[in-house]
């Protein structure tokens, strides 16, 4: 079955998961900017970063057949210290019109600190200022539901977001009500240990329903599963979920969220 | 009251059929982990680690007879404040709320 995974991090992985991603039906996918595992010595770090997340990737991954789009901003775990946060910031415009850039993201909170609230606040407004559309990463265990809230609170009060156009990501049992019924976008990460697995991503959708709702592997440089995606989809199918369900979550609607970009071109 | 609306396509004895042992594993891994605390040195801290203080808690959440348990247990785990912390104190996290001792 064809799929999106919108949510992979795929500087992070080898070939050899292209391939199998391939394999298993993946057309495309969007890789938000991320942390590397250690905090970068310069903004030139991060302006060699977002070259080859605009310029390198992209090129890997068709090599595979896959389409790679990417979403651009200084993630929260490097956001402590504002003053460097804010040059990183001002590189990003230029990279804005690259044909692969779909927005900002994945900006959001890690322990929901006071700056990492200025940094979130100044990249919702880099947002607004170019249209862009917002994928947000939600804080880690202890720190998420109370960032959720944090998150969705500030871009309220920004007042020049439409809600549809932000994606809130790595959704649980606790935080996916409150992000749907304030119109936003979910998403659902599939992780071997934190975040949700396969059966309870499968019972998130039966509990709330499949629509604006999405699943992704947030596949990285740690434990995580790049085919975790159609791991979920075996798991819908296998309660006796019809295929059209399946469709929706990883096709139908990341194709409808994500063409709100103009640069994302629907996979044939 | 209206009918109950059940959403999961599979009956409830195939639900039991397709992950009874997988969970009963999952308990008794469990229980194992409670057991190997009990073995290891407390080295003189008397008071329960508080992530093993959160789970004891959690665990109640299991067999209360209320609905929503996967939530509930998220939310026993969860920060309760609302206000943004001065400092962030490391990049990680814990897994359970420790009272704001950090
Ligand atoms: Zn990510």
């Amino acid at each position: 079955m064809r799929y999106i995974d919108p949510h992979m991090h795929m500087v992070s992985r080898t070939t050899d998961d292209y391939q199998r991603m391939a394999l298993a039906g993946c057309v495309a996918l969007t890789e938000p900017a991320f942390w590397a595992g250690f905090d970068r010595s310069s903004a030139q770090g991060f302006f060699d970063y977002f070259r080859q997340l605009t310029e390198y990737e992209p090129k890997r991954a068709a090599q595979y057949g896959i389409k790679h789009y990417t979403w651009l901003c200084i993630n929260p775990k490097e956001a402590e210290d504002p003053v460097f946060a804010k040059e990183v910031i001002a590189l990003i415009p230029q990279f804005l019109n690259q044909p692969n850039v779909l927005g900002i993201g994945e900006i959001g909170l890690n322990k929901n600190s006071r700056n990492e609230m200025t940094i979130l606040e100044a990249q919702i407004d880099l947002a607004a200022k170019h249209s862009q559309l917002i994928l947000v990463h939600t804080p880690h265990l202890e720190d998420k539901l109370k960032g959720t809230r944090l998150i969705m609170d500030a871009i309220a009060a920004h007042g020049r977001i439409e809600p549809g156009r932000v994606l809130i990501d790595h959704v649980e049992e606790h935080t996916v009500k409150p992000v749907l019924d304030r119109g936003y976008w979910a998403g659902m990460t599939l992780y071997p240990d934190t975040k949700c697995t396969p059966q309870r991503a499968a019972d998130i959708f039966e509990t709330y329903g499949n629509e604006r709702m999405w699943i992704n592997s947030a596949g990285d440089w740690g434990s995580s599963d790049p085919l975790a995606v159609p791991k979920c989809h075996q798991e819908l199918l296998r309660r006796g979920h019809p295929a059209a369900f399946v469709e929706q979550v990883s096709f139908g609607n990341p194709v409808k969220f994500l063409s709100q970009s103009p640069r994302f071109k629907p996979p044939a | 009251m209206s009918a109950p609306t059940y959403t999961c396509p599979m009956s409830r004895k195939q639900v039991v059929d397709a992950y009874f042992l997988e969970h009963r594993a999952k308990l008794l891994d469990l229980a194992a982990f409670l057991d190997r605390l009990e073995r290891a040195d407390p080295q003189g801290e008397s008071a329960e680690d508080f992530r093993v203080a959160a789970l004891r808690k959690a665990v109640a959440i299991l067999d209360d007879g209320k609905p929503d348990r996967a939530r509930r247990v998220l939310e026993s785990f969860s920060d309760p404040s609302t206000a943004p912390i001065p400092k962030a104190p490391m990049k990680g996290a814990l897994g359970a709320y420790d009272g704001g001792a950090r």
